[in-house]
């Protein structure tokens, strides 16, 4: 149904993936210190499967997609989000999105209070949902053809 | 007399001269986002101070837990997190809107807007 | 002959853009000054600068304004995110009747 590239962009594709991967996440850890954050990370990550996607077909793709994971993923990103400010107006500190873990030295990764952990679930949110959008719409390809 | 106002506002005309004058659904599409592009540089032009640093405090103004002399020199971060938040959004509608348009074709073969006045018999 | 009204009503958008750019507005790169009333010269994000490294301990006053002074709007965007994505998903995953 759809036909993939050829044998050079698949080898670089296959080998790009995992440093792809891994910027992602140091962007999406390192929201509060440097310019980007849950949003800019999570649409990198969603990036890579993409471009592994294109590279090989959709059938073919070294990466088996399971649909059933990936909504999970993506519900239970939008569920820490909205607990760790639960958490903060219940236990005490008055209001929501309020911070539970203290707040560090300025400057250092462990500092910032909620921030990393919030970071984190719109990560994965995002990621999630960029992925399911693209697969929704690559798996009609051939359609009109049948 | 700035360039960054006077392009912003030619963004915005021309994206709504995409909307209105086109016979194309995908064309019409892209006259979105070119307003909405538009729209997102003015705002960011509307809080820049004169030889400013980004609003990130640097690892040289960071003396023993306290930004000095920071809060003089950094831009407005005010529009940029809105501006961030309206990115988002705009992902959202345009790939809502493409569905349609793809949803469109399978249905009436053609992309023509005024071609699809009547319901499917 | 029908499509040059439009085209009129687009110069005449653009043209009431540009004038009222290049006249009514404090001049490009003036932060702190505002011309509204009696906002001479405060402005909340000058107060988010002096305030916002302190107060969250995160370097980035970006993120901290999108996460801790303005937290509801980024909800309510995660909110719109995935109410889309489940009506794209509706759209193109689900199994029909006939067809």
């Amino acid at each position: 149904m759809m036909a993939g590239m050829t044998t050079i962009v698949r080898t670089i594709s296959r080998l790009l993936f995992p440093f792809m991967v891994l910027f992602g996440v140091y962007i999406i850890l390192h929201g509060h210190l440097t310019p980007g954050g849950g949003f800019q990370g999570g649409v990198i990550i969603a990036a890579s499967f993409v471009m592994l996607w294109l590279a090989y077909s959709l059938e073919q793709s070294p990466i088996e997609f399971k649909l059933f994971r990936t909504e999970v993923l993506e519900a239970i990103g939008g569920l820490t989000l909205a607990t760790v400010g639960l958490v903060g107006l219940v236990m005490g500190m008055g209001k929501f999105f309020g911070h539970v873990l203290p707040l560090g030295i300025l400057g250092s990764v462990f500092s910032g209070g909620d921030l990393p952990l919030l970071n984190i679930g719109v990560g994965i949110e995002v990621a999630a949902s960029i992925i399911l959008v693209f697969y929704a719409m690559l798996r009609k390809v051939g359609w009109d053809e049948k | 007399m700035s360039l960054n106002y006077v392009v912003a506002m030619l963004l915005i005309a021309l994206g709504l001269y995409c909307l209105l004058l086109k016979r194309n659904l995908i064309k019409m599409v892209i006259g979105l986002g070119v307003m909405t592009d538009g729209i997102h540089l003015f705002l960011i032009s509307m809080g820049y101070r004169e030889g400013g640093i980004a609003a990130i405090v640097p690892a040289g103004m960071l003396q023993d837990n306290v930004a000095a002399g920071f809060a003089s020199a950094a831009v407005d971060p005010i529009p940029q997190a809105l501006v961030l938040t309206s990115i988002v959004i705009n992902i959202c509608i345009v790939a809502l809107a493409l569905s349609m348009a793809i949803w469109v074709y399978h249905h009436y073969g053609t992309l023509d807007p005024s071609e699809v006045r009547r319901l499917r018999e | 002959m029908r499509r040059v009204v439009p085209f009129i009503a687009v110069l005449v958008v653009g043209a009431i853009l540009i004038f009222t750019v290049t006249n009514n507005l404090p001049p490009f790169g003036s932060f702190p000054q505002r011309k509204l009333g009696a906002f001479e010269n405060q402005s909340i994000g000058q107060r988010i600068l002096e305030n916002g490294p302190r107060e969250t301990g995160a370097t980035d006053v970006v993120t901290s304004v999108v996460w801790d002074y303005r937290g509801y709007d980024t909800m309510g965007e995660c909110t719109i995110l995935f109410t889309a994505v489940c009506g794209i998903l509706m759209l193109f995953l689900a199994t029909r009747g006939q067809e």
